[in-house]
């Protein structure tokens, strides 16, 4: 009796003080670390008495030396494990139904995803960019909405920014695509509701936000969104975590998260110096080869030089290095 | 009558009676006696684990620094891709192999599997397609990942990933040839007297694990034909530069890769069950409920593999309902656990190095599975999905769950495959190194795959230097423990002391036969003379016919006699 206190006290203090999670950066992020928080105060209630139970028998029920008779010949006790498999039911039943409320205001179940693929799909094809990865397969998925579309709250409203992603290997090239702004790292403002529609160039990409709790993969020929409201000024990482080559644990970013002035200043700049400089990336995919094409990247992605070196000989046909939109849909 | 008076009756009556035994060539031929072949899958998945357990140690040395100075970036790909192909199909699975090929027809009564000649061709498919598989090291191996997710793995040297794709056919072909043995063993030929329910849970195990080979096997084989014809013919099954879906290719793996889990662990959930009340002196707790869970997780576990795709291409009804099948694994396993737990509490345990292997089973697995609930929730595997989390999550479940149990089963039938007994001292030194060793490596993974490193990486932001370096040190530590085991090993079965027929006073049929067993396993065939956990039990005199036994069936046999 006293042991089950103290080990619910534990649990519960432990699971709250477990420390492990990154720093919150949006309402997301607190809401997956409750349900954390929540899983943590079972499992080690869990652990605890599972372990607790292993030390006892290792202990308390060993053998006496020269005791070779046998133990009480108990084969089962039918209340006790009616209650070890209900428990269990009840425990997967809460956790169930509080990961699909912290899905569904994340915004999970968000349609809007679903209606806005053929709206794309009609953008792509009226703009002139020849895009052979793209084309056929927009009429094959629009139906699924893949990633984190918007909160219940916002699902009528329209983004208040739309960010185009795109993985290739191995960097992240961002489009603003109202202001046809391309960069290698990411500024969001703070507290506006963001999305991002995430594309991969090559194979299959991640792109990771530990701070903000989201990932969502970018796929080849299938567009996927995240959509979220970063809320804490601060420099984040952007990872690919899924396997993309030699190179992947080099593919990274940085989402800087501004005050809304700030990040316009920001964005006014990036479009005074991209509109004299390098626009031909954005706008007028010509064909660079892909050490020019990247090494324009470079010091925006943060790609190491020696990385960069090795590039030609890891994409060394030209046909995997496809020139895409990266402007999107104009606005 | 006592029971250990009983069965050293049964003993001594057997000692008259040394049956020929095999030579040692006999295991590098093709030999159709299922306790050769079982030892030959044992031997030679215990030679793949040490080559895979090198590759894990080579891994955790370039990743004891954040900077990639140990070996190229594509060498650290194939490394791992190799360390996860191995030891999920030719160190876990093989070894399952053994031990149900080793124990099946002794626990069931049977003279032999089913179909001999077959159950040797399934064994002899493996030496090739491994040893291929390991070579490719040293010219071009793959380096896509063991899961070999196209369009990348299209795209990295077509040798490396043809070989991979070729030994994983043939792999999947053994380990289809293995199941219907099982299958068809366990069903047709058990002694007249055992119905079902009066049989070792391990055949429970392995009926449920052979289901899902049987199911999930040749999925994966289409999904490897298709992604073959992409990778040589140039075809677009899965390429999307041609009009290819990569998910379909993320659906058709996973369909067979969630249940290998359960191919990996089901085995192993028997195992226990059989050492547990063997060492504790009790009937196992629940024998209905843990054989049922075996089919229960062993169904469940075919309506869960979009688990692994919660961030893919899947929609928001998809990873809900996936969601929902996951966690409710999380019940069978639980009253297997717990089942575990009540069959020790109140025993009398012999704390040998067998019974402490599969303590230390259900104390590690139970972390992986409690993580494994963990990232079953949607909201919360959105965050730790391909971080070290889920290398922590899955190495709790194959490292302190099958890996354990394998050792356990080692340990608890040594006796009977070689007639000796291990060192139990240099057991304990090696359960002990293993445990540290164990934690060491994998627990600080739960940490850094929720602050943010991610799997799969040679090179890692420095402020996961610390923790990586406590990693690497236990990998060391684990590498250690293999020398105790190594040697206890040798030096047991040339050395060891004898065991005797019966050493653990155990009641499941194997240990009614000599040990080791001779050619055709039991002189005349048993009788069922008491349950397989009936201890404490007080059992019927010998003079008495069990009830069991229906004389017309068994015209040669009387009980042990
Ligand atoms: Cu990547
Ligand atoms: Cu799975």
């Amino acid at each position: 009796m006293l042991a089950g206190i103290a080990l619910t006290l534990v649990s519960i203090w432990y699971g709250q003080h477990h420390g492990l999670m990154p720093v919150q950066a949006s309402e997301d992020a607190a809401l997956v670390d409750g349900l954390f928080d929540t899983m943590m105060i079972v499992g080690t209630g869990i652990f605890l008495l599972v372990e607790g139970v292993i030390l006892i028998c290792l202990f308390k029920f060993r053998r006496r030396p020269g005791d070779d008779t046998d133990g009480p010949p108990i084969a089962g006790n039918i209340p006790l494990e009616i209650l070890w498999t209900a428990i269990p039911v009840v425990i997967v039943l809460v956790i169930g139904v509080y990961s699909f409320e912290v899905y569904r205001i994340e915004g999970g179940f968000d349609p809007e995803a679903a209606e806005q693929s053929p709206i794309q799909v009609a953008m792509v094809s009226n703009s002139d960019v020849s895009t052979p990865l793209m084309a056929p397969q927009h009429k094959g998925h629009h139906h699924l909405a893949l990633g984190v579309g918007a909160t219940p709250d916002e699902m009528t409203t329209a983004p208040d920014l739309t960010v185009n992603v795109l993985g290739l290997q191995y960097a992240w090239i961002f489009t603003y695509p109202d202001t046809g702004v391309t960069t290698g790292e990411l500024h969001l403002p703070a507290g506006k509701d963001v999305k991002l529609v995430i594309k991969a160039q090559d194979v299959l990409h991640a792109f990771w936000l530990p701070q903000f709790r989201l990932k969502q993969d970018a796929i080849p020929g299938q567009d996927a969104e995240l959509r979220f409201t970063p809320q804490r000024v601060g420099e984040y990482p952007i990872i690919c975590a899924e396997l993309c080559g030699p190179y992947h644990g080099a593919m990274g970013s940085k989402l800087y998260v501004q005050e809304a002035d700030e990040f316009d200043q920001w964005l006014q700049q990036q479009v005074a110096s991209q509109s004299n400089a390098d626009s031909t990336v954005a706008l007028q995919p010509s064909e660079p080869t892909d050490a020019d094409y990247l090494s324009a990247m470079a010091d925006h992605v943060g790609v190491d030089a020696s990385v960069l070196e090795r590039l030609p000989h890891t994409l060394s046909s030209p046909s995997e290095l496809v020139p895409v939109s990266l402007v999107g849909p104009q606005g | 009558m006592t029971q250990a008076e009983a069965l050293s009756e049964t003993r001594s009556s057997h000692d008259h009676h040394p049956g020929p035994q095999r030579k040692w060539q006999d295991y590098f031929t093709f030999n159709t006696d299922h306790k050769v072949i079982g030892i030959q899958y044992l031997v030679l998945s215990f030679i793949f684990f040490g080559i895979g357990g090198i590759m894990a140690d080579l891994i955790r040395t370039e990743l004891k620094t954040p900077a990639t100075d140990f070996v190229s970036p594509e060498m650290y790909n194939q490394l791992l891709t190799l360390h996860g192909t191995i030891m999920i199909f030719l160190w876990i699975i093989p070894a399952g192999s053994g031990l149900a090929n080793y124990l099946i027809p002794l626990m069931i009564g049977a003279r032999d599997m089913a179909f001999p000649k077959m159950n040797a061709l399934a064994f002899w498919m493996l030496p090739p397609a491994g040893i291929l598989l390991a070579l490719s090291i040293l010219f071009d191996a793959p380096q896509a990942g063991w899961t070999s997710y196209p369009p990348l793995s299209i795209m990295t040297g077509k040798v490396g990933e043809g070989i991979w794709i070729f030994s994983l056919l043939v792999l999947g072909t053994s380990s289809i040839l293995g199941a219907i043995n099982f299958f068809t063993t366990i069903l047709l030929m058990r002694v007249p007297s055992m119905p079902l329910t009066a049989m070792p849970l391990f055949c429970w195990s392995m009926l449920a694990t052979s289901a899902l080979i049987l199911i999930g096997t040749p999925v994966l084989a289409g999904a490897l034909i298709l992604l073959a014809f992409d990778l040589l013919a140039g075809t677009a099954f899965f390429n999307p530069t041609g009009g290819g879906d990569p998910i379909v290719y993320q659906h058709m793996f996973w369909f067979y890769s969630h249940p290998a889990v359960y191919i990996m662990i089901l085995p192993l959930f028997g195992v226990i069950s059989e050492i547990i009340p063997v060492h504790s002196r009790k009937p196992i707790f629940g024998y209905l409920a843990i054989a049922y869970s075996s089919l229960a997780i062993s169904f469940l576990g075919l309506i869960v593999w979009a688990h692994h795709m919660f961030t893919s291409g899947t929609p928001a009804w998809l990873r809900m309902f996936f969601m929902i099948t996951t966690m409710v694994i999380a019940v069978p396993t639980g009253i297997k656990v717990f089942s575990w737990l009540a069959t020790m509490w109140g025993g009398k345990i012999a704390l040998n190095s067998a019974m402490l292997f599969a303590m230390g089973f259900v104390g590690e697995f139970v972390i992986g599975g409690i993580s494994g609930v963990m990232v079953a929730s949607v909201p919360f595997d959105i965050h730790v999905h391909d971080t070290y989390f889920v290398v922590a999550h899955l190495h709790y479940v194959l490292f302190g769950g099958s890996v354990f149990g394998i050792f356990a089963a080692i340990y608890h039938w040594f006796p009977k495959m070689t007639g000796r007994m291990v060192n139990e001292p240099l057991g304990i030194v090696h359960f002990i190194l293993t445990l540290i060793g164990m934690n060491l490596t994998f627990m600080p993974m739960h940490a850094l795959g929720l602050q943010g490193m991610n799997r799969r990486i040679a090179l890692y932001d420095p402020q996961f230097q610390p923790l990586n370096e406590l990693c690497t040190i236990g990998s060391y530590i684990l590498a250690v423990s293999a020398l105790p085991f190594l040697v206890n090993m040798i030096w047991s079965w040339i050395k060891g002391r004898e065991a005797g027929d019966n050493p653990w006073n155990a009641l499941t049929l194997e240990w009614q036969t000599s040990s080791p067993p001779a050619i055709e396993n039991f002189e005349t065939l048993p009788v069922l003379r008491w349950g397989p956990y009936d201890y404490g039990v007080e059992r019927i005199p010998e003079d008495i016919e069990p009830p069991l036994t229906s004389p017309e069936l068994q015209p040669e046999s009387s009980a042990l006699s």
